[in-house]
């Protein structure tokens, strides 16, 4: 019988406000993304499952493209976990559609039981963290976590139609057109990358109003997520290989590791990524800062990541999901744009401490 | 208290709004501008270009003048409509939006964007949502312009 | 003059004055908190109070399209209309000149607006 994760000594699971450690570890079993032509031609287009060939996927319009690929990213995690509907308990999506439109005409050909979240692009670490306390509470067996982005739903949506001639500043990103999805499990004959503990984000807001400027709005989040998730699991930063915010961007990234040396003594040292920066080649596509959106963090981790700490390239990896959680309506109000971080610790099976 | 918390926040606010801004990225002003300059003068041209060729036929210079931005505004929105309008401004910028090039395509890219919701509710509705600002605020400026010379110079055109 | 040279001359005028308008705009765009609209909206506003205080019309007959083309000129032309029904129908010239040039434009644009969204598709 395959042995349980081993839990740390004395193990408490509420370690702060807003932070917990799992005593026994939920496992990923599976993940898949679905990615559109864009994200093909990225650096990280070989760990993607499904590259499209254009932006509407056989569609009328690109809403319905968004909850093709989330339905298919939902449907094939299941399908690579060996697992039926019937295995899994519950259903946690998120994505970019006005009223979370997106997941709930992705699931409603599905007999998942299933619960919509929203904290913008900080949705999918933020819903991985609610599976895992489904799960290690004994709420569910599994649970399948999703989130995803279109680039011209989004578009079309929150800024212009898409045919507009509109010239972006260099602080602007690109909404990945992309939807990942994983499946959690509390079973212990599944075996997987444990989520081992999370910090939930306090929504902050320092006065930021450009919609065109969202990395720098979500930096001073997702380092007071990041400090706040230290000091109540007490782990130090040697401890993980990676940290990776969701999607700062180049510029946001700058500001967040500054900010962090700065305001908060934390020195990143050269252990942080960005899943908006990482997706996309900077020298070979026109996406100013780098990319944004739910599927940045989604896909980066169902893609890229789960493969890369199944093959032991990384071992304990700090996610960062950050988000904007203004709207347009709030933005021509003249409001500024508040923000959030959700933070989760990714660990390889069998890591010491 | 809550008013501590607030004059707090409101620090924290303004110390990032700083730090914030000493680390954004400015625009290259200098390459922007002569991109804008480019595109802007080449649609001009073409501009002069149609105008001259409506006088060749026999039309007066703002008959000519009138035609030739008709005939502009149906380049705009061919562009558009064959999605090539936004590749030039993304490096035109300014040169591709100040033209009347550019209010066609602010008029014919929702009207294809917003079909999906249908001619009535979506296209036709939604149609002036980028160029409204620029009517309205055109008629009444030009209202008010209008009626002061007309006042000023007591009734001559 | 010939012919010729006085084509040419037009034509670089033309191309010259357009673009510096551009030009203007961008870099408002760049260095103000200004956008792409609200520079529109300012610059057909400029069109229409330098028309109804006699410069603009000039710069026309200097530059031709270069100053015809760019969205300023709407404005001109709107105060222009409302200028030619006043002197010739008094005050009601005020509601009803507006569009009087511009209408051929606007008109155009609906309805080519009207048939792009019926053949074409957006492409993102």
């Amino acid at each position: 019988m395959p042995a349980a994760p081993a839990a740390p000594a004395g193990a408490l699971r509420r370690l702060g406000q807003g932070s917990i450690r799992f005593r026994l570890p939920p496992r990923i079993v599976a993940g898949y993304t679905v990615v559109g032509p864009m994200e093909g031609k990225g650096p990280m287009a070989g760990y993607m499952d499904t590259v499209l060939e254009d932006t509407y996927y056989g569609e009328r319009c690109w809403e319905r493209t968004e909850s093709k690929m989330l339905k298919e990213a939902v449907q094939n995690a299941l399908r690579q976990a060996r697992l039926q509907e019937a295995d899994v308990d519950l259903s946690f999506t998120a994505d970019m559609l006005g009223q979370l439109v997106a997941s709930s005409f992705a699931m409603r050909s599905s007999t998942l039981p299933h619960v919509g979240i929203y904290s913008a692009c900080a949705s999918f670490a933020g819903a991985l963290a609610l599976a895992g306390m489904a799960v290690e509470g004994g709420f569910a067996r599994r649970a399948v976590v999703a989130a995803s982005s279109h680039h011209d739903a989004a578009e079309r949506q929150y800024r212009f139609p898409t045919e507009l001639g509109v010239q972006r500043p260099p602080t602007s990103q690109w909404t990945v057109t992309g939807a990942g999805a994983v499946v959690v499990s509390g079973e212990a004959s599944d075996q997987g990358i444990l989520v081992a503990e999370a910090t939930f984000g306090r929504v902050m807001d320092m006065g930021i109003k450009d919609p065109f400027d969202m990395g720098t709005a979500m930096a001073p989040a997702a380092a007071d997520t990041l400090v706040r998730h230290l000091q109540h699991t007490g782990r130090r930063l040697e401890e993980f290989d990676l940290v990776l915010t969701g999607d700062l961007g180049r510029v946001g990234s700058r500001v967040f590791l500054d900010w962090l040396e700065e305001r908060h003594g934390v020195s990143l040292d050269g252990r942080h990524s960005d899943c908006g920066a990482l997706l996309y080649n900077p020298a070979r596509q026109d996406v100013h800062s780098g990319g944004s959106g739910l599927g940045a963090s989604a896909c980066t981790v169902s893609g890229y990541l789960l493969k890369a700490m199944n093959r032991g390239l990384v071992g304990r990896v700090l996610l960062v999901g950050t988000g904007c959680l203004h709207s347009q309506v709030t933005h021509f109000q003249g409001e500024s744009i508040p923000v959030v971080a959700h933070a989760v610790t990714l660990e390889r099976p069998g890591l010491a401490g | 208290m809550a008013s501590q918390t607030q004059t707090r926040q409101r620090q924290q606010q303004a110390d990032f709004l700083q730090f914030a801004r000493r680390r954004r990225p400015r625009p290259s002003y200098l390459k922007n501008a002569l991109w804008a300059f480019l595109v802007g003068g080449t649609i001009a041209l073409v501009g002069q270009l149609l105008t001259s060729a409506f006088m060749a036929l026999g039309l007066a210079a703002q008959q000519a003048s009138a035609r030739a931005a008709v005939a502009l505004v149906f380049l705009g929105a061919l562009l558009t409509a064959l999605g090539v309008y936004d590749e030039l401004a993304r490096f035109g910028g300014a040169g591709a939006a100040i033209p009347i090039t550019g209010f066609a395509n602010s008029v014919v890219a929702p009207a294809m964007e917003f079909a999906r919701e249908g001619y009535v509710f979506g296209m036709a509705a939604r149609m002036f949502q980028v160029a409204g600002p620029v009517v309205v605020f055109g008629v009444a400026a030009a209202t008010v312009s209008a009626l002061a010379r007309w006042l000023i110079t007591g009734g001559m055109r | 003059m010939t012919a010729a040279g006085w084509r040419t001359v037009e034509y670089l005028t033309a191309f010259l004055v357009g673009g510096a308008l551009c030009a203007i705009g961008q870099l408002v765009i760049d260095g103000t908190r200004l956008t792409a609209g609200h520079t529109m909206v300012l610059y057909v506003v400029a069109g229409a109070v330098l028309g109804a205080a006699g410069l603009y019309e000039p710069l026309v007959r200097f530059a031709g399209a270069g100053a015809a083309v760019p969205v300023s000129n709407f404005g001109f032309v709107l105060t222009r209309g409302i200028l030619d029904h006043l002197a010739r129908e008094g005050w009601w010239g005020i509601l009803s000149g507006t569009f009087e040039l511009a209408g051929a434009a606007l008109s155009a644009v609906i309805l080519l607006a009207l048939v792009a969204a019926v053949l074409f598709r957006p492409r993102g």
